[in-house]
């Protein structure tokens, strides 16, 4: 994995573990857009902070990580307890399509009756 | 008789009981084992009937379809829900445990219906982050920030100047100079009344200027200001809706008291040169107040660079709580206003009222994430927006509404031609859209915003805005652009125009007869 290529050794584990910890739980936002976010913004900010080599630096951004860790676990329960509809683009074409996809287009007209 | 019951009824039970815990296997290993397993448990001799619990009397589907399925894919190699069994049109999946088909069907079921948020400039959605900060402002730190006889008082008050502080150093001001509101309209309303009646009152400058663009709050204040004998002069627009400079320098007046220009527009986007007109108010020595509740956040903001005086801050549009926003009062040189709320003397006596902490530490945190994530939601926003305009664009008889490089990108107003605008909202119903300005979306009327650049009547009624924040994604867009090119080209086949212009009748040269 390209995410934590600037560290080696132990501090390249802990990278990684947060890494997986902070898209594990993006994963469980109820709401489409903050989990979609939430695991985008993760993957950048890891990809965008690959080749840190201060120490120092890293054990900042660590930090931070583990702070966004804490208040996202907080915040997908809360997410989880007011759960609303889902959006018209998660769904798939009719709500047929199973696994994991949702690369289908609803193609239901709700525009004209 | 009574002893002999209940041995049979604990016997009974005792069977009952045991059979949950080998359910999952029940699901789908043969009959004989189940009876085996039954004869078992026959032998046992004596026990007593464990007590009953709420989740014993259930099967946990999830984890026994989930060892199913891995059962399936340790043993095949492929996921069971891509195979399809033959002769049926059955995946493997609902096969091999019809629990598990129905199951999947159901999770899949509750299909979306909920439409597509495009509408940012109206309000933004409540970041989770932001929520976070809030939450134990509502739930233990109750305190009055005003109160500084106690403990309660005191951390309340620490998180309000903390949050005073992000707001600050997001537009670059000192934290003294921020004075906090309900939102923007009333920090438009506090600077523009403010200002005039302060030094209306000496009765030397009772001029004001503000543009034909502006928020409908800046122009009812000084519509109010035009009541109490004020002069209020209305600047015209360019068609890119960008203002004159040349005109804004002839307006002004000896007399002259403030200047109202907004940064960015709340339908068109456009972001009009705040540094320039700053430099010229400066320079005639007139206050320069300016409605950013839609570019600071998104767009850099500096209030020492760019000379403004006065700026209206709004929560809800930096994806913070509604109900606040905030109101930048320059210090030096003093800007001395009239106070709209007088009262207990909070926030150095312009806004009495005692300040809601939560929903401070939540426009402050807002603040704080915006400063942070400017450059990255930037890029992303303007990643975006190229997307859906390039694909707007590519289809016939749409352009753009305002200057095309002057403007931010997260509001992109596009008019569809021979397309009633209304009628293309209410055929994209699953996409949250506006014409316009939510406080006028109730009202059929052309926007007034566009009728200012100069727009006719038919293209400020066919006339979009679509809003791209921080959480819209790459496949909503995609989902938008394909919803909206089906939709127009159906509303277009319906329009006896279309079919004229599709003949090359100008549709001007056409006389319509007249009844």
């Amino acid at each position: 994995m390209s995410v934590v290529s600037g560290v080696k050794g132990e501090t390249a584990a802990q990278a990684r573990s947060l890494y997986r910890q902070l898209l594990r739980q993006s994963d469980q936002f109820a709401a489409y857009n903050f989990r979609e976010y939430a695991k985008r913004r993760t993957r950048d900010a890891f990809r965008e902070h690959k080749d840190v080599q201060d120490e120092r630096q890293i054990q900042e951004l660590m930090q931070k990580g583990l702070k966004e860790l804490q208040s996202m676990k907080r915040q997908t329960v809360v997410s989880q307890f007011f759960q609303l509809d889902r959006l018209v683009v998660e769904g798939g074409k009719t709500g047929k399509q199973g696994g994991r996809r949702n690369d289908i287009v609803r193609q239901k007209e709700t525009g004209w009756d | 008789m009574s002893t002999l019951a209940t041995k049979s009824l604990r016997q009974a039970s005792r069977l009952c009981l045991k059979q949950p815990a080998s359910a999952s296997n029940l699901l789908r290993n043969s009959a004989t084992t189940r009876v085996a397993g039954i004869a078992d448990q026959k032998t046992v001799k004596r026990g007593y009937v464990s007590e009953t619990k709420k989740d014993s009397a259930q099967v946990n589907i999830d984890t026994a379809i989930r060892a199913d399925q891995k059962a399936f894919f340790a043993e095949t190699g492929k996921l069971p829900e891509n195979q399809i069994i033959s002769g049926t049109n059955v995946n493997a999946d609902a096969m091999m445990s019809p629990m598990a088909g129905v199951l999947q069907q159901a999770t899949v079921m509750d299909e979306g219906q909920r439409p597509i948020y495009l509408d940012m400039q109206a309000t933004t959605p409540v970041d989770p982050r932001v929520l976070d900060a809030m939450l134990p402002y509502y739930t233990g730190l109750y305190g009055n920030s005003s109160s500084r006889t106690h403990a309660y008082g005191w951390e309340t008050d620490k998180a309000v100047e903390t949050a005073r502080e992000h707001v600050a150093s997001l537009i670059g001001a000192d934290p003294k100079e921020i004075i906090f509101t309900s939102g923007a309209t009333e920090s438009n309303n506090m600077s523009i009344k403010g200002v005039a009646r302060f030094f209306g009152r000496a009765g030397k400058k009772r001029h004001i200027i503000t543009s034909q663009t502006e928020h409908k709050c800046v122009l009812d204040s000084c519509r109010h200001l035009q009541d109490e004998g004020f002069d209020v002069t209305y600047l015209p627009v360019q068609s890119n809706g960008l203002i004159n400079m040349d005109e804004l320098e002839a307006a002004i007046r000896p007399d002259t008291a403030l200047v109202s220009i907004m940064t960015v527009n709340n339908e068109i986007g456009v972001i009009q040169p705040i540094e320039a007109i700053g430099k010229l108010c400066r320079s005639k020595k007139v206050f320069f107040h300016t409605d950013g509740a839609q570019a600071f956040g998104k767009i850099p903001m500096d209030v020492n660079k760019m000379n403004i005086d006065l700026m209206s801050l709004s929560g809800h549009k930096i994806y913070g709580p509604k109900g606040i926003g905030a109101c930048y009062v320059r210090r030096r040189p003093r800007v001395r206003i009239d106070p709209i709320i007088s009262g207990g003397g909070q926030e150095r006596g312009l806004r009495s009222g005692t300040l809601a902490p939560a929903l401070v530490v939540g426009f402050g945190e807002a603040c704080r994430i915006a400063k942070e994530e400017l450059a990255y939601d930037s890029k992303r926003i303007k990643y975006l927006s190229d997307r859906l305009l390039k694909g707007l664009l590519s289809l016939e008889h749409t352009t753009q509404n305002g200057d095309s490089d002057s403007f931010y990108p997260g509001c992109v107003n596009v008019s569809f031609a021979y397309v009633e605008g209304e009628s293309l909202l209410m055929a994209l119903k699953d996409i949250a859209l506006s014409s316009g300005s939510a406080c006028t979306s109730a009202s059929l009327e052309p926007s007034y915003v566009l009728r200012a650049l100069g727009s006719s009547d038919e293209s400020a009624h066919s006339s979009i805005r679509f809003g791209i924040g921080r959480f819209t994604t790459e496949s909503e867009i995609d989902y938008v652009l394909k919803a909206v090119k089906e939709r127009v080209t159906f509303l277009r086949e319906l329009s006896p125009l279309w079919e004229l212009v599709q003949e090359g009748i100008a549709l001007d040269s056409i006389e319509w007869s007249q009844h």
